[in-house]
């Protein structure tokens, strides 16, 4: 642990928060809107000292911050980032101040609400990422909800009532098992916190009950195919900044699940799941994919290659090699810059036109060329073009499923054939389609400029040089493999039967 | 026995402010109507008296009455109870003026009962303290008698409860006869399973009715959602939390011959998860905001059970922990329904429409209540809920916990529904404007830091429920 002269991620997770009572004292829309940024533009700073103090190669957990929450049950406010955190949190501090020059002259009423709600949402993400005790994390998880539901549910589209409810259920219903496998958790392993329920053994048994319920609530959150229905309701009628942060952070906070939950503390079950796990990986990726090729709702198609891209994140963490956990670490960060950019293009077209539908977009190459600059710039990437970010993760995926097993690594080809195919047709139509309802609109302005710079800036960093993100993740990741590779072995299946098993715990809960 | 009046201050405080209101009830009618401020800062008071002697201990009344650290923060969670309810009923519209000194009589009665209830350890003390409270109370629910279905109420109420505590007592005259004393320390020693001595688990299970019927626990629940529904929302508030706290605070007591495994411990598991189940599907389906909160508090009374069936301190804490935090939560909703319903009507969902612009605070102290209810953090019901499933997890029962789970993401929808009136629809012109003053605000206010001060920082009191459950647990 390295000596900090105050507690950063606490800083981090609070001070949107408490900044967000700040917003009752201003009147005025433009006011919110200024402070919020100014806000978002302090959280950033406060993150420096993260950059500064985080220690690249090493695999513990850092900055961490401890005590006692609730004596009695152990429970504490337990803080900490390791390789796999830091950069989902430095993920969520960069989306926040795109998220509020994006809605900028998009969100015109209760406009300090919709606000509070971002910075809210902030804060609760952030302590997702940071938390290391199971109960802090659960409390994050689920406060992340309320002002979600609310950015939908009051600032959506016309069935934004159906799709919030449709979002809030889902979600909160996978996480009702959580809650059940963090207590049986506890009470196996004696301690809330997570780093030292990582240093123990829990037997198979255990391991297969509580993965399944871990499973279920991360599964839906990524989300994986079946349990994907929810998302493209709400992603098409969130509002932008609703849709950048859902697909930017949210989701990640499925696959984060996995990685730092399901196969450091289940990893037997993990490996036990693991065929099962990849077939759905690749469901999600060629359903996804296949659906956006026939939508016509230029925000369906994004939301649907989500589950497409989402899936080869999944897939990368249930490969177990060293390749496939990059690749999905990666995918993770690339997913969340990349489509978070593509939503807040679709937010800046709907502005002028009022329409996502692609046939009332059609032709904006000649007359918008700037927008169909960056547009085909984050296209490009989204279905991982050599020399962007997307590039790197999916070919890690790639290399990796094809150690694994060739068939698996040829399974994802027609995946990424049809990525491209989706997204070249869509791409195609903007940019020289023969537009039909032409009104003049200007390209892209300053505000618009700004916020899609930022991520155009890192689809090349990271695609270009990538090594910097390597040496954050690999410590962390490789240390992870080690110990699920070390732990699933310490752990015998093979003289139960599964379905013996299955029986047995069903009959030992029952007792 | 040396009789020490110190022991049991917060009741005696409580006959006092009875007396004072009855004198006032047998006043000229112009007294009569007059209750003002100053009952409210008597029931204040009480809160004062109660949290000072949470720390007595001892035995009174030929060892049927017990004060130690239970009873004390059951009186304390009781007056704090009391004090809300009462300033809540303050303004009620649909009390006749001339009632209004009788109204707070019987309500300060049954709080007192609840209280006696609360430190009795003896069967019989508790039978007559259980129908101290019950008597007030199938008065007041009867007081809005004008109305049809206040008179349904109140005779639905007074039938049910009758055939309940009849029950009850037949079942102690069981008890009576198997075991040969009503002393519940003397119960305690005795083997409480069936086949050790079925008269007397017979009888238990007959006596616990009683207690079942003022929990709503299915299948003792019929009578809630009509009652709620047709009294005042203001005595549905009382009715709706102080009686629970009293039927907990015996099932506490009652829990610690029940050992996990008896016959008599798997039915009350069995009756939770019933318990749980019905009464949020039932929730489903309603309209009238008063009916959901009715089956809401079915399922809640069977999210207790999971703390008293799993034997341990930790868990007869869970369950006092949850009940207070109940009690906060309901208050809390049921004080944004007294408000918003200025008339006294009872309200519908679609009545809670656009009441974030007609009233923010009123909006948002309603959606602390129901995200609290449903059990999601940062709010009370979830650190009451982690507290129940974690000391309820391996004591035999985690069937009883994983049923717990999903009920909750059932229960998801219609407490969503709560909010999702007050804040995503747009209201009708003609609704009435709710309650805005600075007392409908505060109260708010303060309501909902209670509810979220409970789940943010739970542990001095639950260090209180702990010292409340394990003093009767080894």
């Amino acid at each position: 642990m390295q000596e900090v002269a105050y507690p950063i991620l606490t800083s981090l997770v609070f001070f949107p928060l408490v900044a967000a009572f700040g917003l009752f004292f201003f009147r005025g829309d433009s006011a919110v809107r200024i402070y919020t940024l100014i806000v978002s533009v302090i959280e950033l700073l406060l993150s420096i000292p993260l950059f500064m103090g985080f220690k690249l190669g090493s695999a513990e957990f850092q900055f961490m911050e401890r005590m006692d929450w609730v004596k009695q049950w152990g429970i504490e406010y337990y803080l900490g980032t390791d390789g796999i955190s830091f950069l989902m949190v430095v993920l969520t501090i960069v989306v926040l101040p795109l998220c509020v020059l994006c809605s900028w002259s998009y969100i015109k009423t209760r406009v300090k609400e919709f606000h509070f709600c971002l910075l809210f949402m902030t804060a609760a993400c952030v302590g997702v990422f940071t938390s290391l005790d199971l109960v802090l994390f659960y409390v994050f998880w689920e406060a992340m909800l309320i002002p979600m539901y609310l950015l939908i549910a009051v600032w959506g589209g016309p069935e934004k009532k159906y799709a919030s409810l449709k979002f809030f259920l889902y979600t909160l219903a996978g996480s009702a098992l959580l809650l059940v496998a963090i207590v049986a958790f506890r009470i196996a392993g004696g301690t809330f916190a997570i780093p030292e329920l990582m240093e123990k053994t829990f037997s198979f048994g255990f391991q297969f009950w509580a993965f399944l319920a871990l499973a279920l609530a991360f599964a839906i959150k990524v989300p994986m195919f079946p349990f994907h229905t929810w998302l493209p309701a709400a992603h098409v009628q969130a509002p932008t900044a609703g849709s950048v942060i859902l697909a930017s952070v949210l989701l990640k906070m499925g696959t984060y699940g996995f990685l730092r939950f399901n196969l450091p503390l289940t990893p037997a079950a993990s490996v036990y799941f693991a065929p099962m796990m990849i077939a759905i990986s690749v469901a999600s990726i060629i359903y996804g994919g296949a659906v956006a090729l026939g939508q016509n709702d230029i925000k369906k198609v994004i939301a649907y290659s989500s589950v497409s891209h989402m899936g080869f994140v999944t897939l990368g963490i249930f490969l177990f090699n060293l390749h496939g956990l990059e690749g999905a670490l990666f995918q993770m960060l690339n997913h969340g810059i990349v489509t978070g950019g593509l939503f807040m293009m679709i937010g800046a077209i709907y502005e002028r036109s009022h329409s996502r539908d692609i046939y009332d977009n059609l032709g904006l190459g000649k007359y918008m060329p700037a927008y169909m600059g960056f547009w085909g710039l984050f296209a490009l990437s989204s279905f991982g073009f050599p020399g962007t970010n997307s590039f790197v993760g999916e070919i890690l995926v790639f290399i990796g499923a094809f150690e694994q097993n060739p068939w698996i690594g040829a399974c994802l080809v027609p995946g990424a054939m049809i990525a491209a195919a989706y997204m070249l047709r869509i791409s195609l139509k903007l940019a020289w389609g023969r537009p039909s309802t032409w009104k003049g609109w200007k390209d892209l302005n300053l505000r618009e400029w700004t916020y899609l710079a930022i991520p155009a800036v890192f689809v090349f960093y990271i695609g270009l040089a990538p090594a910097l993100t390597f040496k954050v993740m690999d410590a962390s990741l490789i240390k992870l493999q080690n110990d699920v590779h070390t732990k699933s072995q310490a752990v015998s299946i093979d003289d139960e039967r599964p379905l013996d098993m299955a029986w047995n715990s069903i009959k030992n809960i029952v007792k | 026995m040396t009789f020490n009046p110190n022991l049991i201050l917060p009741e005696i405080y409580q006959f006092l402010v009875i007396a004072m209101l009855f004198i006032q009830s047998i006043g000229s009618p112009k007294m009569r109507t007059k209750v003002g401020p100053l009952l409210p800062i008597a029931a204040a008071l009480g809160v004062v008296v109660a949290v000072v002697s949470v720390g007595a201990q001892g035995l009174v009344f030929w060892d049927s009455y017990r004060v130690d650290h239970l009873s004390q923060f059951f009186k304390a969670a009781i007056a704090i109870g009391f004090f809300i309810t009462v300033l809540n009923a303050t303004r009620q519209p649909t009390l006749d003026k001339e009632k209004t000194t009788d109204y707070f009589l019987f309500l300060a009665l049954s709080a007192w009962g609840l209280m006696l209830l609360s430190s009795a350890v003896e069967l019989i003390t508790m039978y007559l303290a259980l129908e101290l409270s019950s008597y007030s109370l199938y008065t007041l629910i009867a007081v809005r008698a004008k109305s049809k279905d206040a008179a349904e109420a109140g005779i639905k109420y007074i039938l049910f409860g009758a055939v309940a505590t009849a029950l009850a007592l037949y079942g102690f005259s069981y008890i009576l006869a198997g075991m040969h004393t009503t002393y519940l320390v003397e119960l305690v020693k005795g083997d409480w399973s069936f086949a050790a001595s079925p008269m007397a688990v017979i009888g238990m299970s007959l006596f616990l009715i009683g207690m079942f019927y003022k929990l709503a626990l299915f299948p003792f629940h019929f009578w809630c959602p009509d009652v709620y529904e047709g009294t005042s929302n203001e005595t549905a508030a009382f009715v709706a939390t102080l009686p629970k706290l009293g039927a907990i605070v015996i099932l506490i007591r009652l829990a610690t011959m029940f050992k996990p495994g008896y016959d008599i411990t798997t039915m009350l598991a069995v009756l939770g998860a019933l318990s749980m189940t019905f009464g949020n599907l039932a929730a489903l389906v309603q309209t009238d905001v008063k009916r959901i909160l009715g089956y809401s508090s079915v399922a809640h009374a069977g999210y207790i059970m999971i703390g008293l069936v799993s034997g341990t301190p930790e868990g007869l804490a869970a369950a006092s922990f949850y009940a207070l935090a109940y009690v906060a939560m309901n208050l809390t909703c049921f004080w944004v329904v007294s408000r918003v319903s200025v008339d006294g009507r009872n309200l519908k969902l679609k009545d809670l429409d656009g009441l974030h612009k007609r009233a923010p605070a009123l909006a948002f102290a309603l959606a602390v209540g129901a995200f609290a209810l449903v059990g999601l953090p940062p709010m009370a019901g979830f650190m009451g809920k982690l507290f129940l499933f974690s000391a309820g997890w391996n004591h035999g029962y985690n069937w009883l916990i994983i049923i717990a789970g999903l009920n909750t993401a059932i229960s998801i929808y219609y407490y969503l529904g709560l909010v999702r009136h007050a804040y995503t629809k747009d209201a009708d012109d003609e609704s009435p404007l709710p309650d805005t003053s600075s007392f409908s605000l505060v109260g708010a206010g303060l309501l909902s830091v209670l509810v979220l001060a409970l789940g943010l920082m739970p542990s001095s009191v639950f260090d209180l429920a702990l010292g409340a459950g394990g003093s009767l647990l080894p």
